[in-house]
């Protein structure tokens, strides 16, 4: 997508992650990286995805993705478990480019810290972090 | 660091095509436009043009200008005719690479020498110091006098040619043309493993040069698909793949080193080539996913100095520096690439040829 775009919808990390609460399970999320992470990276060629099962801690790496010119980590926006990977992306990794928060969707996560995500921006802040 | 970033002449050029800019080697350069593959598949496809103007220029002219260069360069410069070019390093006493640069005879006693940005500096000192040896030779520092775009594709050369007064120098060759209007030095060079030509030209002239080239068809391309193209066809980069640690023999670049000429560096790299190297630097494919980048180690030595994802080849490769012992062709790697062990090959030289 070319024009940048924050949906309202999802919660946003500083390190330029979204997350989308499950609308009937609160307790599950899903993850991407923003519009601005996409573009300041490039066209994403390469996705190595964590295994099912893996444990993430909030503020932490979770995840690599990779242009043509560099390599950029994934920083988890919430803590829990992978339950789900995009393993689509491993064959068209630029998806992420093309649609951030859909197709292009990294991993789902069980969390075990529903209450995090007080802590993380709408997207109106998230907004505001990128003006400045 | 310099606090503010220099800017080429064609700096509202990038910004106005919508670049991504970033601090190279204190410049404020085009690291992309659309993106680097698109621009890549241009150049190896069609054509693209690459502003160059960080690169510098040192000047030597004088009666003793061919003897002081055939003592700081490592090739043979005795043999460029007037309008040749010639490839060749710049050691240190140690053997120790300082630059790789290309020279161009422009007249009987004028050569131009086109630096690596990073090294300009250096380099023109090395250079002042050493003609202090030769005074009937003069160095001057070319940086502000020149711009540089390097137009490289299969189209390239018929794209400049339609705005050339003259019929273009060949490869390895340099000529004074006019182009669209302009005075430009057209050298039958590049870094790209293309056919192609690089222009210097008066910064003043070069924002009109550059939009005629590109109204013409060529694909502004930026740092980015400079540097996987390079890597397809393993020129070096310094920085990466040369550096004051190693030496030309190391480097596979002993066919641009003329030890009888007696350069600086000469007795070392004799005998480095005479004894055979400790490593050598060597090209690979990643077998499967994933992307070695510089620094990467491998795993009973050896060390990644320049690693991407070939556009070409749709998967990862690199050079490296390994023991001569592993060094051959076919040998199997693992290079541990962020902690995740990636089997990689090594092959021949260049990992990309035209066709394949």
């Amino acid at each position: 997508m070319a024009q940048a775009s924050y949906p309202d919808e999802l919660l946003y990390h500083p390190e330029h992650d979204w997350a989308r609460i499950d609308a009937a399970d609160p307790a599950l999320a899903t993850l991407g990286i923003t519009w601005y992470a996409q573009d300041a990276l490039g066209e994403v060629v390469f996705f190595d995805p964590p295994a099912v099962g893996t444990t993430l801690a909030k503020d932490a790496s979770y995840a690599e993705v990779e242009s043509v010119k560099a390599v950029s980590d994934v920083i988890a926006p919430l803590s829990g478990e992978i339950v789900e990977v995009n393993e689509a992306l491993s064959e068209n990794p630029a998806m992420i480019n093309e649609d951030p928060y859909g197709e292009g969707w990294l991993v789902k996560v069980r969390l075990s810290e529903p209450s995090e995500r007080d802590s993380l921006m709408d997207a109106a802040a998230y907004r505001a972090t990128l003006a400045g | 660091m310099p606090l503010t970033l220099r800017r080429t002449a064609l700096f509202d050029r990038h910004v106005a095509a919508g670049a991504k800019m970033v601090d190279f080697a204190g410049w404020e350069m085009p690291v992309q436009y659309e993106g680097v593959r698109q621009e890549h598949m241009a150049v190896r496809n069609s054509c693209g043009i690459f502003d160059v103007s960080h690169m510098g220029e040192i000047e030597t002219s004088g009666p003793q200008a061919l003897e002081l260069l055939q003592r700081l360069l490592s090739n043979d410069v005795s043999q460029i005719p007037v309008g040749g070019a010639q490839y060749s390093v710049l050691c240190r006493e140690d053997g120790g690479v300082l630059d790789d640069l290309f020279t161009y005879r422009l007249g009987i006693e004028r050569y131009l020498t086109v630096t690596n940005a990073s090294n300009h500096e250096r380099d023109l000192e090395w250079f002042q110091a050493h003609a202090a040896d030769f005074p009937e030779a003069q160095v001057s520092d070319g940086i502000d006098d020149w711009a540089m775009l390097a137009v490289q594709g299969p189209l390239a050369r018929e794209r400049v040619q339609a705005i050339s007064d003259w019929p273009l120098p060949p490869r390895m060759s340099v000529g004074r043309r006019r182009l669209a209007g302009a005075d430009v030095l057209v050298c039958g060079t590049g870094y790209t493993g293309e056919e192609g030509v690089e222009l210097l030209c008066d910064p003043a002239a070069a924002p009109a040069l550059w939009d005629e080239i590109v109204r013409r068809g060529a694909m502004p391309a930026g740092l980015g698909a400079r540097d996987t193209l390079r890597l397809e066809v393993c020129f070096h980069l310094y920085g990466n793949d040369l550096s004051v640690e190693r030496g030309p023999i190391e480097a596979g670049l002993g066919w641009c080193c003329k030890e009888d000429t007696r350069f600086i560096g000469a007795e070392a790299v004799r005998a480095v080539r005479a004894a055979g190297p400790a490593e050598k630097l060597v090209a690979f494919e990643i077998d499967g996913p994933g992307i070695a980048r510089q620094g990467n180690q491998i795993v009973g030595g050896g060390v990644v100095t320049s690693g991407t994802l070939s556009p070409s080849l749709g998967r990862g490769i690199g050079m490296a520096y390994v023991p001569a012992a592993r060094a051959a062709t076919g040998t199997r790697l693992e290079i541990d690439v962020r902690g995740k062990m990636r089997p990689a090959v090594i092959k021949d030289k260049p990992l990309y040829r035209k066709g394949s």
